[in-house]
């Protein structure tokens, strides 16, 4: 922990998504912004009082819709990072743990997932479905399980046959007790890295499904809709709509990246320094 | 040796086959709409009924795959609902395109990749090194999208400089005819790999450094150029061999957007225009070649990896 403390990427990471998400979340709060009322006659007004960023071509409020937008990119985030650590965390537990036949037939699962781009599947699914903010983290949480559930297979494969976990075996612990109280645990680094990165694969993910079209639907807001949408009047000089919501979209990303990579260091003993 | 191989092999059959389940589960999620995707909304029901019947989608599901896998087996995907040609044509006609662009693509990466890990490595810590980790980290923070289209903002519409869209030619002759056209996807592309590539680069590089038989070269004499180049590059690569072989989705996804912000023929937008139009046996049919081609790629990796490094022994893999 103290090294994860002295560890100054890791905070400055920290420290950009707790502004972004006291922006997104406390934001609306002091800032009160009409996000459901269509206003063609306030439609792509540039910055100036009233609108410190402008409006859109619906006539929303930039500045606003930005927190809005980022709420849902935020929620979405987490919540696919969340299950997908659950469901990648024990997934790959158990593998690793119970190694053989089981093992085999539940990676071979994996790298048939695996072998098929996630944005095909996504693409395939969405083309299916009505994509609603739910269905959009349950469909990205069934395809970023994966790496996870790899990496807690590799650390408990390696965990397996240290004494601690003989031990707890030899006392008479049960399969079940030994993965989740001794073998989980033990991996937390690789899960809290695979978790972080996940979350800014899924905002990426997501922004590229709306630009794709394939997004959530409107009135949802979220930052990637915005700038696919504000990149559309890119020519008609309407710069407010593109680059406060990208701006804000690859800082929470660098930031969700720097925190997931600063960790990963700290784990790779390979690289510390003498 | 050969134990591992003939292991690694059956693995990779085994994951073909699992391939091929799941595309065709995914695809048959939902039955008939082909039909009303094909005829439109106004199709009556007998015509629908007939559309199913001419294309075998009332039979039983596991009849359906039989037929599917031995169709597959000859390279047999069916005719496109939307383009009405057959869609192994269509793929046949895209795949060397998308050779062009992901393989140009990925050369370039790697050249800038590996030298700029390597760099970072020796320059640990130092200005040089936070400056281009930095960049790596905005790169590969951006959408795609945006980046692509920035791109074109800039070198298309303000300079004038390139053209916006990609070389539409048919042949793979006349898309390299067409160099200037094929800048900008290919920047867009190596770009966005860079990014991952030198991160990977660096880390392994920076466990290299530290092992004891750069030292040993080090104190031997030897230019500090030579024992990068012929210690540190070489044994760094090997898990930069591994990433390259397990980046092929990722690089596959880089495609789909790029090609349709550059409207490039290739593979991504033959995908994105199925996905939209509904048209099953052409993302049936492109899903499994890609998917395919993904198990290859990174069997030919592996076995790429355990030519190159004798030391590793797959006892437990």
């Amino acid at each position: 922990m103290a090294a994860f403390v002295r560890n100054r990427r890791a905070l400055v990471g920290l420290g950009m998504v707790a502004v972004i998400a006291a922006f997104c979340f406390i934001g609306p709060l002091l800032y009160r912004t009409d996000q459901v009322t269509v206003r063609l006659d306030l439609a792509n007004l540039p910055p100036g009082t009233g609108n410190p960023l402008g409006t859109d071509a619906s006539g929303y409020d930039v500045l606003g819709r930005m927190m809005a937008g980022g709420r849902s990119s935020l929620e979405l985030g987490f919540a696919v990072a969340l299950t997908t650590t659950v469901i990648g965390t024990l997934y790959g537990a158990v593998a690793g743990y119970l190694g053989g036949i089981v093992d085999a037939v539940m990676m071979r699962v994996i790298d048939t997932f695996l072998a098929i781009p996630g944005i095909v599947l996504l693409l395939i699914m969405v083309s299916m479905i009505t994509p609603t903010l739910w269905s959009i983290v349950l469909l990205l949480s069934l395809l970023s399980w994966l790496g996870a559930a790899r990496l807690v297979r590799g650390e408990v494969l390696a965990l397996r046959t240290r004494e601690f976990v003989l031990a707890a075996r030899m006392m008479g612990g049960t399969g079940g007790r030994i993965v989740l109280r001794h073998l989980v645990p033990n991996a937390a680094g690789v899960i809290i890295v695979s978790g972080t990165f996940t979350i800014a694969d899924s905002i990426l993910t997501l922004s590229a499904l709306s630009f794709l079209g394939l997004g959530l639907p409107p009135p949802h807001a979220d930052w990637g809709t915005m700038l696919s949408a504000g990149l559309n009047s890119l020519y008609d000089g309407y710069w407010w709509l593109v680059y406060p919501p990208a701006l804000i979209l690859i800082t929470t990303v660098v930031a969700f990246n720097l925190i997931g990579d600063a960790v990963h260091d700290a784990l790779d003993v390979r690289q510390q320094r003498p | 040796m050969t134990a591992y191989l003939l292991r690694r092999t059956g693995q990779a059959l085994v994951v073909v086959f699992g391939v091929m389940v799941l595309t065709f589960v995914m695809i048959h999620l939902v039955p008939g709409s082909a039909a009303r995707a094909s005829l439109g909304t106004r199709a009556t029901a007998e015509r629908i009924a007939l559309f199913n019947a001419a294309n075998g989608l009332d039979r039983p599901l596991a009849a359906q795959f039989v037929s599917f896998v031995q169709q597959a087996a000859e390279g047999n995907f069916g005719t496109s609902y939307s383009l009405h040609q057959p869609v192994s044509t269509l793929i046949a006609q895209r795949l060397p395109r998308d050779g062009v662009l992901l393989g140009l693509s990925t050369l370039l990466a790697l050249s800038v990749a590996l030298p700029m890990g390597i760099f970072q490595a020796v320059r640990r810590g130092r200005v040089a090194d936070h400056v281009l980790t930095v960049v790596s980290f905005v790169l590969y923070s951006m959408p795609d999208f945006f980046f692509a289209l920035l791109l074109v903002a800039v070198f298309s519409v303000q300079l004038h400089l390139l053209p916006s869209q990609a070389p539409q030619a048919e042949s793979v002759a006349g898309i390299l005819a067409d160099p200037r056209a094929l800048v900008l996807p290919v920047v867009t592309l190596t770009l966005v790999s860079v990014a991952g590539f030198s991160r990977y680069m660096r880390s392994s590089a920076i466990g290299t450094l530290a092992q004891e038989y750069v030292q040993v070269a080090r104190s031997k004499g030897l230019p500090e150029r030579l024992v990068l180049r012929r210690h540190v590059l070489r044994n760094s690569l090997l898990p930069v061999v591994t990433v390259l072989g397990l980046s092929a989705p990722t690089v596959v996804a880089g495609a789909v957007i790029a090609e349709s912000v550059f409207n490039y023929p290739g593979m991504g937008l033959l995908f994105f225009q199925a996905a939209t139009s509904k048209d099953y046996p052409v993302m049936l049919g492109s899903t499994l070649v890609v998917g395919v081609a993904t198990v290859i790629g990174s069997l030919l990796a592996d076995i790429a990896y355990s030519l190159l490094d004798p030391r590793i022994r797959y006892v437990d893999a």
